[in-house]
């Protein structure tokens, strides 16, 4: 009897489970279905669309429209570049902080976090003239950097609550078998700290992959983004529900099945020392 | 057991990221705050003249200030709340044994991949829209004027399209620190015959508080500066009833290109954010203490 | 992930570069609106001629777009060498020397065949600094089926009175027919363009002689009651976040009883392809009220070269291209005169092909009816029908907007949003130094 108490209780909760499931993602899904109709359908009724003649065109009209290609392009190199780049500062910055902490440590990383409540939009005019003079408009370096900077404090915590929960023992037998500080990080730190790293990493690509102010503001053409990409097709005259649904699908499309892919991994690091 | 030579390494590794921050705060905030004493219209150029606290005064006293502040705390009180409600509801609901478990894992994730500006774009004009939205299309057919969500709730409306991004993540976090929950604590005190509520309250809630100051902190981080979610839904409007302190320096520096003016509420809003942090910090900081 | 992706544009990207050695490069930016994305579609008929010289295109939407332009400029960021702006920015970014002169553009350019009241509206001290694209006013479109079943016949040149009538009795609610359908959301080139040309008609204006703001004048308060009462009782619902591509929309489905708008619409209206009314639209002039302004106002969209480009001659030769008479007739022989960019030569309205458009008599009187330099009934201070020609306007027409917007959207009275108005344009223009 209580196995099939068991049973119901599962299927409910199957049940519930998939229904807020569903209407979470309905939007998404609701978007790449428009994007397979003509703009005239589009519009319809829910019902109505659904039931219409399903078409490509739209992929076709944004195709022929937008070089595509560029700017997926942009998009991986701008966010896996600046995530690795912020990676190759934090993961030393991080080590140090969990593993020789200091009476300020705790103040740093707050200061650090704090430094991304400065609002972009205040410093735009300060950062373009600077970026003019450097040469950096339109870049995919000056991208880099600003996303580096931008997204470095939230690495930098997330390694350094990871560090925290490897037991310092295991660093300190290896360093009384003599292992350098080096060959410590190397071959001790890094492999166990791995699980950590690919979920910091995942996170970051993700929140540099949708950035969209500093990605839209920095570049024109050569280096932007497809968050520029989706600019083109916000508002146009006329119809456009089909178009935008293509487009949109197209941006989000890599991202979400990487996402997607990896959420295990992701979800591994993902706890910013929030469980003990 | 950290050795002098260990704590000179370990401020070689820390220095590059704390230089590089600094710099990256220091550089255009003290251009910032040299702009907001001027009066510089990117439009007049060659004009530019020193202007003392006037930026500054016409920031503050300008009635759209007051208005943005209030949007502000509401915006990132609102998504606090529903995120940290809902999420916690929801981790309650996958951590149940149940089919396909994965896949649901894997709907909830989704809005967290999806950028602001394509979830602003799709809200606002596949549902919201009011006369072709699919929320307008369900009112005419059970018989009921479509609501104009983004004209007569803007606010509400721009809190739940960022509810709804956010959500996932704060479910995510909730729901790993549930799973590290001591099982037989919970058969015991089921086995005492404590209520489900009390058993959430008693035990789980005290168990996911460390979750939730998590999800509090990196959240307002991120809400603190929402701004694409509001040029693409109501572009502050109407009035000024969705603007936050963001769109208020936006439309002052890149609306009216007063750079004056928009450097002055650039530094007003790092001001701002400034308290938040510390208020947050006092707060919560120490729950995070390991 | 990334050979899927691949394989969806693989062919496309690989002609991309194939074709884009050795060749000139420039960057044009350009608003997403339709006459520019049918130019970028024609690109193949513009490399024919000019192979060394490869086009760039950055085209966004227009608040975006102008955003990025003005900061590119306004700093010598260099980063495009052709930009689309209006006839707001043009006279502004000349006065400044942003702008390169078009004066010597080649004398088959015929520089004197663009109409007058365009061609005045980018001269600046003599200096042609920008060439327009396409020209625009504001008319009435409106549905022919709906005004018979009304009883009503629509004049060549209506009054408000008269709109306000048609609007109430072409209106059903239950077949989702607004009879009138008007800009709303908030924004200088938005709602405030509307409104702002609406206030001419009702005999005042944005300022007064002393540059003092007119949003306490009876004339304001009569045009914005109408126009609220108006679009509360016969307009689509959602209006106060509907713009010109928003109220478009909803004409090409059959929603809008008229609409008044711009010009340039009438070829979309009219486009069987994209909208369900396209045999049913009949034009009027814009509508006033006897004080002798109508409410139509005047905008092109030009391409201009900005003072820092590396590549000015390149990117003439393109300007030059884009808004030739050529152009027009390159357009004409793939996708009919009905689509060629309006509004710009007088040769273009000459011609009889053209004629043969339905808008096209129309659109030609509506752009003669509109005089920037003498935009009100009373003498002012300014240049511009449905804005002012001053850099601090953007700023203050985007506030006034957003109060009217709330007005629309029922959160704040017409009284208060006037009110609101005043005060901030008199803190805005005391602040310019306008008022001393």
């Amino acid at each position: 009897m209580s196995r099939r108490i068991t049973a119901r209780r599962t299927l409910i909760v199957t049940l519930a489970a998939w229904t807020v499931g569903f209407l979470i993602f309905f939007p998404i899904l609701w978007t790449v279905l428009i994007s397979f109709k003509s703009e005239g359908d589009a519009i319809k009724a829910p019902f109505a669309m659904l039931m219409s003649d399903w078409t490509f065109a739209s992929y076709e009209q944004v195709q022929t429209r937008s070089n595509y290609s560029r700017h997926f392009m942009n998009s991986v190199v701008i966010s896996l570049g600046s995530t690795l780049v912020a990676l190759a500062i934090a993961i030393p910055a991080a080590w140090a902080m969990a593993f020789v902490p200091g009476k300020r440590t705790k103040d740093v990383l707050m200061w650090m976090l704090s430094t991304k409540m400065m609002p972009a939009v205040g410093v735009l005019i300060p950062l373009y003239l600077l970026f003019r003079d450097l040469g950096l408009l339109d870049t995919r370096t000056g991208l880099v950097i600003v996303l580096t900077l931008i997204n470095l404090p939230i690495v930098i915590w997330m390694l350094y609550t990871y560090f925290k929960e490897i037991p310092g023992e295991i660093l300190e037998a290896a360093r009384m078998d003599g292992a350098t500080l080096r060959s410590e990080i190397l071959y001790i730190l890094t492999p166990m700290a791995v699980p950590g790293i690919a979920s910091t990493l995942l996170l970051n690509v993700i929140l540099a992959w949708n950035e969209a102010f500093w990605t839209l503001q920095l570049t024109t053409s050569r280096a932007a983004p497809l968050t520029q990409f989706i600019a083109s097709y916000s508002s146009p005259e006329g119809l456009f529900y089909a178009k935008l649904s293509a487009a949109s699908t197209m941006a989000i499309a890599p991202i979400l099945i990487l996402g997607w892919f990896s959420q295990k991994q992701l979800v591994r690091g993902l706890t910013f020392g929030a469980v003990k | 057991m950290a050795t002098q030579h260990s704590k000179t390494a370990a401020r070689l590794m820390i220095s590059p990221a704390v230089i590089l921050l600094f710099l990256w705060m220091i550089v255009p905030l003290s251009m910032t705050l040299y702009f907001s004493f001027l009066r510089y219209n990117l439009l007049m150029p060659g004009m530019e003249s020193f202007t003392g606290w006037d930026n500054y005064y016409y920031f503050l006293t300008d009635p759209a200030f007051a208005a943005a502040l209030t949007n502000t705390l509401l915006l990132v009180g609102g998504v606090l709340l529903i995120t940290i409600v809902g999420g916690t509801a929801l981790a309650l609901l996958l951590d149940q044994p149940m089919w396909g478990q994965g896949i649901v894992r894997i709907l909830v994730i989704a809005p967290f991949f999806i950028m602001p500006t394509v979830s602003a774009l799709v809200w606002k004009n596949m549902f919201m829209n009011p006369v072709n939205g699919m929320f307008a299309h369900i009112a005419r057919a059970l018989g009921m004027q479509p609501f104009d969500f983004l004209a007569h709730a803007p606010l509400a409306s721009i809190i739940g399209i960022v509810a709804w991004q956010w959500l996932p993540f704060a479910t995510l976090i909730l729901l790993t620190a549930l799973q590290s929950l001591d099982r037989e604590q919970m058969e015991a005190a089921e086995m005492d015959g404590a209520s489900p509520v009390a058993r959430f309250v008693y035990i789980t809630l005290p168990h996911l508080t460390r979750a939730i100051t998590v999800v509090v902190l990196i959240q307002t981080i991120f809400l603190l500066g929402v701004f694409a979610e509001i040029l693409v839904t109501t572009n502050g409007g109407p009035g000024t009833a969705s603007t936050n302190i963001t769109y208020l320096v936006y439309a002052q520096s890149l609306l009216n290109y007063d750079v004056g003016g928009g450097s002055a509420g650039g530094i007003v809003a790092v001001i701002l954010a400034n308290i938040v942090a510390i208020f947050l910090m006092r707060m919560i900081g120490k729950n995070l203490d390991a | 992930m990334t050979y899927s992706f691949r394989a969806l544009m693989g062919a496309c990207a690989v002609a991309a570069i194939s074709t884009a050695a050795a060749a000139e490069t420039i960057t044009v930016a350009t608003v997403n609106n339709g006459d520019m994305i049918r130019m970028q579609g024609l690109m193949a008929e513009f490399n024919a001629r000019h192979p060394d010289i490869q086009v760039e295109w950055v085209t966004l939407e227009e608040n975006v777009l102008r955003q990025k332009v003005t900061t590119d400029i306004a700093t010598k960021g260099g980063q495009f060498d052709v930009l689309t702006i209006g006839t707001y920015e043009v006279p502004i970014w000349g006065k400044q020397g942003w702008l390169v002169s078009l004066n010597d553009l080649p004398p088959d350019y015929d520089a004197d065949d663009i109409l007058p009241a365009i061609r005045n509206g980018l001269t600046v001290d003599g200096e042609l600094y920008a060439a327009p694209f396409y020209g625009e006013s504001s008319m009435i479109m409106y549905r022919t089926d709906l005004m018979e079943k009304a009883g009503l016949t629509m004049p060549d040149a209506p009054s408000w009175a008269f709109v306000k009538e048609a609007a109430a009795k072409m209106t059903d609610k239950d077949a989702e027919v607004y009879g009138i359908c008007l800009r709303g959301k908030a924004g200088w080139g938005e709602n405030m363009a509307f409104l702002s040309a609406m206030a001419n008609s009702y005999g005042t204006s944005w300022f007064d002689m002393d540059w003092k703001p007119q949003f306490d004048s009876e004339g304001w308060k009569a045009a914005l009651t109408d126009y609220l009462d108006m679009m509360t009782n016969y307009g689509p619902p959602g209006a106060s976040n509907n713009g010109f591509n928003e109220n478009l929309a909803l004409f090409q489905q059959g929603k809008c009883g008229m609409w008044i708008d711009a010009t340039v619409a009438a070829s979309f209206v009219t486009n069987p392809h994209d909208s369900t009314v396209a045999d049913k639209v009949g034009f009027a002039l814009a509508p006033d009220t006897g004080k002798g302004k109508r409410s139509n106002w005047l905008w092109a969209w030009n391409l201009a070269i900005p003072a820092g480009s590396q590549k000015v001659d390149a990117a003439r030769t393109f300007v030059a291209w884009a808004t030739s008479k050529d152009y027009a007739e390159l357009v004409a022989s793939k996708e009919g005169w009905a689509n060629v960019p309006p509004g710009t030569r007088t040769s273009l309205y000459e011609n009889p092909e053209y004629q043969k458009v339905p808008f096209a008599k129309m659109t030609l009187d509506s752009i003669n009816a509109a005089d920037p330099t003498n935009p009100a009934v009373d003498p002012v201070p300014y240049v511009g029908i449905q804005f002012v020609a001053i850099p601090e306007f953007q700023g203050i027409g985007t506030a006034v907007g957003q109060q009217f917007s709330a007005a629309l959207a029922g959160s704040m009275t017409a009284e208060a949003a006037l009110e609101a108005a005043q005060a901030f344009t008199t803190r805005e223009m005391t602040r310019a130094g306008y008022i001393k």
